[in-house]
């Protein structure tokens, strides 16, 4: 059997639909009889609830409710459970579905208005009258730990969460005896996802009461049903949520929210179907975001500009919640050391209550965060050194022959992290081979023009394929199609072309001759979710696992029915065909004989259907890699940055479809783009967010953005059967690093140094002034 | 994000439109709606009435008149754009247009309604001011005039009566007579289509032998009003314009007084001033000679 | 304020959408692009942003790309409106712009790609011998969170292709 679809650039089975109008994005799914919800938000980043009249907006025509935590019972008051364990919190707070007693962030929901239409619910939400006493509001991170700094949550007696410490080797010792030690202030901001399709979440319970229906524009639909189940208290069989069509994740929609508590709370009250759909103003505000780390580090070094060690601290801003405990700083400590064969390493992360909307991981997670810090300090090196970026790079990179590379730190599981393959000096060459070999001369000469262009450098280590599993269920039907169920659903990624390709290669047939179902609780018994680019590894695993199997069963099956050896049977065209004759039998024969007829027994030794289930589970997390160049210019005169060209070298492993993944990359680098240059979610002193629409919040558009170029290595993972690593985040984690990079080298006339990001032209103009 | 309840109005007339705007309080003009309804959307604003004057006639018309170019208010952007009349007898306004919004704006948006929304970095009240534009208003009291440099009262609020409405400019267009005239037009955005941060448009007329002698600079985004460089214009007429006497009379655009806020200083706003006046004072200069000075 | 008066809070309108004469009563201060995806159910159009910026509401309204967002439903009453539905032929046929869009990947989550596509076709068929500069200047009012925007490029340049009957 040949790979004729894995590895080929196929056409998306997505896009037929998509490119005529025909998806079904959660607002677009009829029906009948649904009211409206919109929500009542907290205008104060901290404050006491003291009392909610919602008479003037139940009186409202076309009002059917107005609920609060009260209205809804027990379930809407408490807590809601973190999604991921964070024991070292001492005080771990996380959102009510609707406010009771007190609000910690401005957007956060207090109340639902249930109407005939979205506008009559929101002229009643402008009716609510909600008395707050403000309470003073802790935004400035830096400050969070003085004596007397405002508390973010009176049932704190500090902002501190928790410490994330990490770590290996002989710190102290590595950096007495290193020929160089250079300390770097670092602070980078990154924002929020704005996937193009906002949240929204619809509910519609069975007039019996005992079962519910969940759509949600999720990233997770099966966290939203174990969540669910256990806040209704119904069984996970009696609660289906499925993930519609979805216009973008990026990470904010793994998140299981208080809106997708409340609206099916709500809909089971009222004995209503509910939908709320989250417009861009409540985007802002509600859905989850990255922001600040302010980070003291300092890197020893040899004489030959070796990094030998690593150690500082890190403050991190993780919101008035932790949704989802402390996974986005705990992501930022495990990229550490990156690619870096690092003997010593000392890391802490100071996790902070603020009075802004929550941290959850935003496209990369924690990972930029990381690889920029490593990336300022590899260049700090080098430029102290009188060294190049790169040497710095081929220098202290793990080194191939080094592989698997144990880099010193643990999993979460306690065991050690080991690198599985990967070339990171081949990488990083192929990128410069791509580039350009002899950029300072041209460099040198648009100086001596008054131009300034630089070129920037980053790299990076990303964990792909994270635990526990995905799944899939493989079935042949009858007609000689073939439908493949999984728990992954995906939000644009392109998995069901990518499914149908693994699939279609094993059973001899064509992607187009697959349906792919995904996202419906209903429809596959198991999930986990869209995320920290993983389905990949997972899915694609475990649809390759099912597709083997079920072509070994049609093997079988087909030998008998045929009678020839198995050995002598291939899979083509969907037939089962003895080879160098004539004789074969259908797929969709074999499928309909697994089906059975009365009173006739199946084949010995085998069960009922042409199908096959099988669950791949990710024991050891595998990792891909990169290198980024890029070009920049800077007006001076204006502190414009313009990208002119933008190289990556990336290694996934194994590619299945290799358009998609270049979607993947270019789509991430893009965001990393922006957070280098573009995107900022301000807030004021008070917690006011002042960046809450699209003129002021800057999202990158196609006029400024370059065209990337891509050189692909491939270190197959020995860790999945498929042998591929993730791809949706290597484009976003070195990109921001990158650019930043090709600034502080095209300004280094002016001796500006860089050691934040995103920066604006004005930011630039300064520094160029100051040099 | 839905606008709330408002009496929406659709007049055919002038006529009709001063008589609500005479008897309605409360009221916003709904012209190309690309200011007003992200407005209304985001309950930024929730005005009572909505007048809708997309349907009155003769609001749209381009014509040269002998007091110079008169444009419509209703005029969508993207056609002041390609209006032959436009790009024979101001340039500089086609070009402005290059900058303002995106396609899908340009195809609703008028020139009236960014005369009257007045942001600060607009480019069409730029170029207004770059030709002392005349502004013809309508209102039961019967028409007026206004001065472009009489319009903006303050930020963002031009000189209208509640019950009175902008109906077209003219712009009084420069004839060359035996000169050459050359224009200019930059802007620093930070993408393609925003508001400027700090625009700036130049009208220079050259004699033969190159001296000017006559000069308008218009700056946007450094006050509520678009800013003439009178002072620099001044120090332009009677000499030859080159690249040192750009960068001189460029300079001045640093040192007038800047509008302050949240995100740009002063100091950044000036640079931004100077380099956006040279540059358009640059391309003025090779459109003038025809590009032998460069 | 008093209560409204149904005259000047209600209106009919009759308007042409893909080739079909829709008469309707709106509120009005319903938008467009909300009277296209629940009115007539033509949820193809896209609301990203309901302020302007976004462009996934992007429909041709009298041949122009428009934020369908920022137009009042009653405003379009007598215009011909061609949205994403109504892009390919009657027999399925897809605009080379759509064609364009699949064949090079021009699209991941697909949510604001009917804008895109809407706006891509308005453009070209006005004029189909834009380079990639002005493609880019064309969707600059059109954001995309997924692709980075060079395979949107790409099907347009397809497209443009296709539309001057280069061989």
């Amino acid at each position: 059997m040949g790979a004729r679809y894995f590895g080929a650039a196929v056409k998306r089975l997505e896009d037929p639909k998509l490119i005529t109008g025909r998806g079904q994005y959660l607002d677009d799914i009829p029906m009948p009889g649904v009211l409206h919800v919109a929500v009542v938000r907290s205008p104060h980043a901290h404050a006491l609830i003291n009392a909610i009249d919602a008479s003037m907006a139940r009186g409202h025509a076309g009002v059917v409710a107005v609920l609060t935590a009260d209205d809804l019972g027990e379930m809407a008051r408490k807590p809601m459970p973190m999604m991921a364990p964070a024991p070292m919190v001492k005080t771990p707070l996380t959102q009510s579905p609707l406010a009771h007693g007190s609000v910690h962030y401005v957007g956060e929901a207090v109340a639902l208005v249930v109407a005939e239409s979205r506008a009559v619910a929101e002229d009643a939400a402008a009716m609510v009258m909600v008395d707050y006493d403000p309470l003073p509001a802790m935004v400035d991170l830096a400050h969070a730990l003085n004596e007397g700094a405002a508390v973010a949550n009176q049932a704190l007696q500090s902002n501190l969460a928790g410490t994330l410490k990490g770590g290996f080797g002989d710190v102290a010792g590595v950096f007495a005896k290193a020929a160089h030690v250079f300390k770097e202030s670092l602070s980078l901001h990154r924002g929020g996802c704005h996937a193009m399709e906002c949240r929204g979440v619809m509910a519609r319970p069975d007039p019996s009461g005992n079962r519910i229906d969940i759509w949600s524009s999720t990233q997770s639909p099966y966290m939203v049903r174990r969540a669910l189940a256990l806040c209704l208290g119904m069984d996970e069989a009696s609660v289906r949520v499925t993930a519609p069509d979805v216009g973008g994740g990026f990470g904010p929609k793994a998140v299981v929210y208080a809106e997708d508590y409340a609206i099916p709370l709500a809909a089971r009250h009222l004995g209503r179907a509910l939908k709320w759909v989250e417009d861009r103003g409540e985007h802002f505000v509600a859905t989850t975001q990255q922001r600040d780390q302010l980070w003291e580090l300092e890197v020893a070094a040899d004489a030959q500009g070796r990094m030998l060690g690593v150690r500082g601290h890190c403050l991190h801003d993780n919101g008035a919640y932790l949704p989802y405990g402390v996974v986005l700083p705990v992501t930022s400590m495990s990229s550490f050391p990156g690619p870096y064969a690092l003997e010593a390493l000392e890391i802490s992360i100071d996790v902070i209550y603020t009075n802004m909307v929550p941290n959850t991981p935003v496209r990369g997670a924690g990972r930029p965060n990381t690889c920029f810090v490593l990336e300022r300090l590899a260049d700090r090196v080098a430029r102290e050194l009188g060294i190049s970026r790169e040497d710095v790079r081929r220098r202290s990179f793990v080194q191939v022959s080094q592989f698997p590379y144990e880099t010193g730190m643990k999993a979460r599981d306690g065991s050690p992290v080991s690198y599985d393959t990967g070339d990171y000096v081949q990488c990083l060459e192929r990128a410069v081979d791509k580039f350009e070999s002899d950029f300072k001369a041209r460099q040198d000469k648009a100086r001596a023009e008054g131009r300034y262009i630089g070129m920037g450098i980053a790299s990076y280590v990303e964990d792909t394929g994270l635990a526990p599993y995905e799944g899939a269920t493989i079935r042949v039907q009858p007609n000689g199609k073939v439908l493949l169920l999984t728990g992954a659903a995906a939000q644009g990624q392109g998995h069901k072309t990518v499914f149908a390709q693994i699939a279609a290669d094993q059973l001899g047939i064509t992607p187009q001759d697959i349906t792919v179902e995904a996202g419906d609780t209903s429809l596959f018994p198991l999930g986990i979710g869209t995320i920290a680019s993983r389905v990949a590894v997972t899915g694609g695993s475990s649809v390759h696992m099912a597709a083997v199997e079920t072509r070994a069963k049609a093997i079988k099956v087909a030998s008998q029915v045929l009678e020839a050896q198995e050995a002598d049977l291939v899979l083509e065209g969907g037939f089962v065909k003895v080879s160098g004759t004539d004789r074969q039998v259908s797929l969709g024969q074999l499928a309909l004989m697994l089906h059975g007829n009365f009173g006739q027994p199946l084949p010995a030794g085998i069960a009922p259907g042409l199908s096959a289930t099988a669950f791949y589970e990710a024991r050891q997390t595998t990792f891909a890699n990169g290198t980024n160049l890029c070009e920049v210019e800077v007006d001076i005169e204006t502190g414009a940055v313009k990208i002119l060209r933008y190289v990556v070298a990336h290694d996934c492993g194994t590619l299945i479809n290799p358009m998609l993944v270049d979607g993947q990359i270019r789509g991430g680098v893009v965001h990393g783009i922006g957070n280098a240059l573009f995107e900022r979610m301000i807030y004021d002193e008070n917690g006011q967010p002042q960046t809450t629409n699209y003129g002021e919040y800057l999202l990158p558009l196609a006029t400024e953005m370059p065209r990337i170029e891509i050189v692909h290595m491939e270190s197959p993972s020995p860790r999945n059967p498929i042998g591929v690593k993730g791809a949706g985040e290597g484009g976003t984690i070195p990109a921001a690093a990158c650019v930043i990079s090709a600034i502080e080298d095209a300004l280094s006339p002016f001796h500006v140094r860089l050691s934040s990001h995103p920066l604006s032209p004005q930011d630039l103009v300064k520094l160029i002034d100051q040099g | 994000m839905k606008a709330s309840a408002f009496a929406y109005h659709d007049p055919k007339t002038v006529q009709e439109l001063n008589s609500l705007l005479g008897s309605l309080d409360n009221v916003r003009i709904l012209a190309g709606g690309q200011s007003l309804m992200p407005m209304l959307n985001m309950r930024y604003a929730f005005p009572d009435h909505v007048i809708d004057i997309n349907h009155i006639a003769g609001l749209a018309e381009v014509v040269m008149t002998p007091q110079g170019l008169r444009i419509g208010a209703m005029t969508r952007q993207r056609i002041v754009r390609e209006h032959p009349l436009v790009l024979e007898h101001a340039p500089v306004l086609a070009e402005a247009l290059h900058w303002v919004g995106h396609v899908q704006t340009r195809a609703r948006g008028t020139i009236g309604g960014s005369l009257c929304h007045l942001d600060p970095a607009a480019e069409q009240p730029c170029i207004a001011a770059l030709y002392d534009a005349v502004l013809h208003v309508s209102g039961p009291r019967g028409p007026r005039d206004v001065a472009m440099r009489d319009w903006v009262i303050s930020y963002m609020t031009p000189n209208l009566e509640p019950d009175e409405a902008l109906l077209g400019l003219t712009l009084p267009v420069w004839s060359a007579q035996g000169q050459s005239i050359g224009h200019g037009f930059h802007e620093f955005a930070r993408r393609h289509g925003d508001y400027a941060i700090v625009a700036a448009a130049a009208l220079v007329s050259l004699d033969a032998g190159g001296v000017v002698r006559r000069a308008s600079i218009a700056l946007a985004g450094v006050d509520v009003k678009p800013v003439r460089l009178a002072v620099a214009e001044q120090a332009l007429v009677g000499h030859v314009l080159d690249q040192a006497l750009i960068g001189t009379v460029s300079a001045m655009a640093a040192t007038i007084e800047m509008m302050e806020d949240a995100h740009i200083t002063p100091a950044y706003r000036g640079r931004l001033a100077q380099t956006m006046t040279k540059r358009a004072l640059s391309d003025a200069l090779n459109r003038a000679t025809g590009g032998r000075n460069v | 304020m008093s209560e409204l008066d149904h005259a000047q809070t209600t209106r009919h309108i009759s308007v042409t959408v893909n080739g079909t004469v829709y008469e309707s009563d709106v509120l009005t201060r319903t938008h467009l692009g909300d009277f296209l995806r629940q009115e007539l159910g033509l949820t193809g159009t896209h609301l990203g942003c309901e302020h302007g910026v976004c462009g996934a509401c992007t429909i041709i309204l009298d041949g122009q790309p428009i934020r369908s967002c920022l137009m009042l439903a009653v405003q379009a009453n007598g215009a011909t409106i061609r949205t994403i539905e109504g892009l390919a032929q009657a027999d399925g046929t897809l605009h080379p712009v759509q064609e364009a869009f699949w064949d090079k990947h021009g699209l991941q989550c697909g949510f604001c790609t009917p804008g895109m596509v809407t706006t891509l076709a308005a453009v070209l068929e006005a004029d189909p011998t834009l380079d990639e500069t002005t493609i880019r200047e064309a969707i600059s009012g059109n954001i995309c969170r997924c692709t980075g925007y060079e395979t949107i490029v790409d099907a347009a340049l397809q497209a443009a292709s296709r539309m001057r009957g280069d061989h």
